[in-house]
């Protein structure tokens, strides 16, 4: 890589990472400065809104489903009632998303949907190359990661690089299954249950499996164990 | 078309970053444009397909440079203003021109909060038959289209094997410029990590993409 590109990429990188950095302090900024992206996005609103093409209340019911109601706890009960239920387990991988459904979890960007299973010799890793795709009904919105040039390149060409760098070492042995959304099914990954948990409960399983486990990049922690 | 959204495979891309803790938006305005986008979809004057070619038409500077929902800020203004949703003096003001009229039906949360649970078109439908059964071969086509496309280059000429039949459902390449439905059979195909990438991957790895019935021919 020449010296220009490099240069170029680590810019951008670093105004990406300080985007991101800056993620936390922007509500405290934007009071006082708001940000170009922030005022922009006002007048939009403003704008939609006056014109009579969308009501108030109907952003504010899509921002709170995504932000507070849906999201990865709703991934992890399904993954801890597969766990604990072999008849449920095998409803979820022949039909995901009915089985999902038994839960209570129907929210868009889920109801074609494939349930990936991990074992000894096979680990599955999810990515979307070209954009984004995710399980939101299952996982909510994807993080900044899953949305990162470096993640959406190299998951399919080096999957084991991601995986070492996630803190997951697979034996030589071990098969990776990468699975690249490029059409409207979503992929969950169902991980492997983690030593030393026989004694728990569903909803104790529930609070081990982590997101980063059901998108396949890490394996669930045992109890304890600091992620 | 060949942009640089199809990402599959490039390198040196910087390493992957996570956040502890990370928020589902960084920052209120990130939330309200995600609102907006989805609102404006239900509307309805453009389709998911459209969306993403949008975003691909991004310059690919500011591709780079933006951040996520920098993306579909920009694109959200610019599919409002192409479908006729706002005029551009509109944009700019961010006051409805004078004397324009009211849209009706107003986008409700009512109406939100129903459109969320109904979701993607069933895919079943017997009348469109499959070219393609589970366990075939089959080869991704090499086509380099200019307008959208869901077949990464990556894949393009690789030799795979059919393991799913999904079912039916719209032709992205021309559901995004309104050149119709194109339903059709969408399966997922396993390629060996090998076939992607050459002998130096590992023998044992594979990816698994899912491809329209058009993407495909038979080996």
């Amino acid at each position: 890589m020449d010296s220009t590109r490099r240069t170029f990429l680590t810019a951008a990188g670093a105004v990406a990472a300080q985007n991101v950095a800056q993620g936390q302090d922007r509500e405290h900024e934007h009071q006082a400065v708001p940000s170009d992206a922030a005022l922009r996005v006002k007048a939009l609103e403003s704008l939609l809104v006056e014109k009579g093409l969308v009501d108030r209340a109907a952003l504010d019911l899509l921002v709170d489903r995504f932000e507070h109601k849906v999201g990865p706890r709703n991934g992890a009960r399904v993954v801890a009632r597969a766990w604990v239920d072999p008849a449920y387990k095998k409803r979820l991988l022949a039909d995901a998303p009915s089985a999902i459904a038994e839960l209570g979890y129907t929210s868009g960007q889920g109801e074609h949907m494939l349930v990936v299973e991990n074992g000894p010799k096979v680990h599955n890793l999810v990515v979307c190359t070209l954009c984004s795709c995710y399980p939101w009904a299952v996982l909510g919105l994807p993080p900044v990661w899953y949305k990162s040039a470096a993640y959406r390149s190299r998951a399919v060409i080096d999957p084991r690089g991601i995986l070492r760098e996630c803190g997951t070492q697979l034996d030589e042995d071990v098969e990776v299954h990468v699975w690249d959304s490029t059409a409207e099914l979503r992929y969950l990954v169902l991980p492997e249950r983690p030593a030393g948990t026989d004694n728990l409960s569903e909803a104790e399983l529930a609070e081990l499996v982590t997101r980063d486990a059901m998108v396949g990049v890490s394996k669930v922690p045992p109890p304890g164990e600091k992620v | 078309m060949n942009g640089v959204h199809d990402m599959g495979g490039l390198q040196d891309m910087g390493p992957v970053q996570h956040e502890k803790q990370e928020p589902v938006f960084h920052a209120a305005w990130e939330g309200r444009i995600y609102g907006i986008d989805r609102a404006l979809r239900f509307i309805g004057k453009w389709n998911l397909d459209t969306w993403r070619h949008q975003i691909e038409l991004l310059p690919p500077a500011d591709y780079f440079r933006m951040t996520y929902y920098e993306r579909w800020l920009r694109i959200n203004e610019q599919l409002a203003v192409k479908y006729g949703l706002v005029t551009p003096k509109e944009l700019e003001t961010g006051a409805p021109d004078p004397g324009s009229a009211k849209a009706t039906p107003t986008l409700t949360a009512a109406v939100a909060a129903q459109r969320l649970g109904r979701g993607i078109p069933s895919s079943h439908d017997p009348k469109v038959s499959p070219r393609f059964t589970v366990g075939q071969r089959a080869r991704a086509r090499n086509m380099n289209p200019t307008g959208h496309t869901r077949l990464p280059r990556y894949a393009r000429g690789k030799l795979g094997i059919i393991t799913h039949d999904h079912g039916v459902y719209s032709f992205p390449d021309t559901n995004a410029h309104f050149q119709g439905e194109k339903r059709q059979h969408v399966y997922s195909v396993r390629f060996a990590a090998r076939e992607l990438w050459g002998e130096n991957a590992s023998p044992r790895d594979s990816v698994h993409l899912d491809m329209w019935d058009d993407y495909l021919e038979h080996a």
